[in-house]
């Protein structure tokens, strides 16, 4: 510890032990964005997966909302430092959507109307650890809070679960998207509280 | 990195708004807009950490500002404003950000829009402009609850007398002095339109505040013509710190 902060008690509460390092909870839902809020109409939505070069699968909003959906409750983790407990949340599965796609990608880049993006290894999209959820706490998803849809990755900070999201492009390597490039973390695990580029 | 930093000096700026300045060694310097990490730590050695925005422009004596909001039921914002003596030491971590800051190669017509304490960050840009004498036109939107809520309007006016080329419009949501030229209000699509760069001019625009007001002026922006690309903002709250 480096240094003592004379006069500070602070709080400490049970809820901390579910916590990961340097999170405090929170009960309502901050927001956190780079720009302006995107409002996507239903009839103009799609999601798309390619390569980069051929667009491999492709959803309107009709024919995603046909696929088979799963109710998701998880603890979410913002970089910022707060976490909210028991999050609920409706949306379609990763491996749903990847399940006709044969690739040898090792990554994938999520893209987001507003031209955000960031980039997972694939294997943290697949195998029930992410989904594009359309619907927060029984509600249609709010326009600040990625609606339509986002992609939702609980066991990483809240900004590789892109907001407004739009497609993933599949990639044989790693490169940073957004944040990534502006000095926080290429992979984001908060239990090893990997928030900037240089933590371990 | 963690640094420890000493604190060297405190004003307040309201009632409920304190600036801290920290005498940081090594301090590697920052852009105007970024933050920093701060950790308390209580003498059991129990720690936390909030990200508070910078107001100073980058220094080479190592000193770092912050200007604190007292948040009523808040973990560290009360002992930061309230309990802080001169001497205390906390530990930093930062710069950090890349987005939400302006940087002096920017010449382009820079406009900032800030929402209570949301001036933060956008001091620090302005500060940072003044310092380097950078010729970029700025111009400062600041909305305020009411006169008794304004950070730092002496250096403002000080600033923008000596230099035409930055200009500041406050808007009051709850009260206004008797001299201002508008009654109180939110700032609305009209307000956006005349007291801003006009779009053609392809200003770099940052917006500060609450989440309903960033959501509610970058709204106001782009319908007046700018660019969703041109817009930068950084939210805070509900929460920003413990309940």
């Amino acid at each position: 510890m480096g240094a003592i902060s004379r006069g500070f008690s602070g709080r400490r509460s049970a809820a901390d032990v579910k916590l990961p390092p340097g999170q405090y909870l929170t009960t309502d839902f901050p927001v956190l964005s780079a720009g302006p809020t995107p409002h996507v109409l239903l009839d103009r939505w799609e999601f798309v997966i390619d390569d980069g070069t051929n667009v491999l699968r492709k959803w309107d909003w009709k024919s995603f909302r046909e696929l088979p959906t799963e109710t998701i409750t998880v603890d979410i983790h913002c970089v910022t430092r707060w976490s909210k407990f028991g999050t609920s949340w409706e949306g379609v599965s990763l491996d749903t959507l990847l399940a006709d796609v044969k690739t040898d990608a090792s990554h994938a880049m999520a893209r987001s109307y507003g031209d955000y993006t960031t980039n997972l290894p694939l294997k943290d999209l697949k195998n029930k650890q992410a989904w594009v959820a359309f619907r927060f706490d029984g509600k249609d998803l709010a326009p600040e809070h990625g609606g339509p849809a986002r992609l939702l990755v609980p066991h990483l900070y809240l900004w590789k679960s892109a907001k407004w999201v739009r497609g993933i492009t599949l990639m044989n390597h790693d490169k940073p998207g957004f944040w990534e490039s502006l000095g926080y973390h290429i992979y984001g695990d908060p239990w090893r509280e990997q928030r900037y580029s240089g933590d371990e | 990195m963690w640094r420890v930093g000493t604190v060297v000096a405190l004003h307040d700026e309201t009632a409920t708004a304190r600036t801290i300045t920290f005498e940081v060694p090594d301090w590697p310097g920052h852009f105007g807009g970024q933050h920093v990490d701060v950790r308390v730590t209580a003498p059991d050695g129990y720690s936390t950490v909030r990200s508070y925005s910078i107001a100073s422009a980058p220094s080479s004596d190592g000193r770092v500002e912050l200007t604190v909001e007292r948040l009523p039921s808040g973990e560290v914002s009360p002992y930061l404003t309230q309990e802080l003596a001169l001497g205390d030491r906390l530990e930093l971590r930062g710069p950090i950000g890349g987005w939400f800051v302006w940087r002096t190669q920017q010449t382009e017509p820079i406009q900032l829009i800030a929402g209570g304490s949301g001036i933060v960050p956008l001091m620090s840009m302005i500060r940072t402009r003044a310092s380097t004498g950078s010729a970029a036109r700025f111009q400062l939107l600041y909305s305020v609850r009411e006169p008794g809520a304004v950070f730092y309007r002496d250096e403002l006016q000080a600033l923008s007398d000596k230099d035409r080329s930055l200009i500041v419009t406050y808007v009051y949501t709850r009260v206004a002095p008797a001299n201002s030229p508008r009654p109180p209000g939110r700032i609305d699509a009209d307000l956006i339109a005349n007291t801003t760069w006009p779009s053609k001019l392809a200003p770099t625009c940052y917006v500060c505040g609450p989440t309903p007001f960033v959501e509610s002026v970058a709204g106001f922006l782009t319908a007046s013509g700018n660019g969703p690309n041109k817009i930068r903002t950084e939210r805070f709250g509900p929460t920003g710190d413990r309940k």
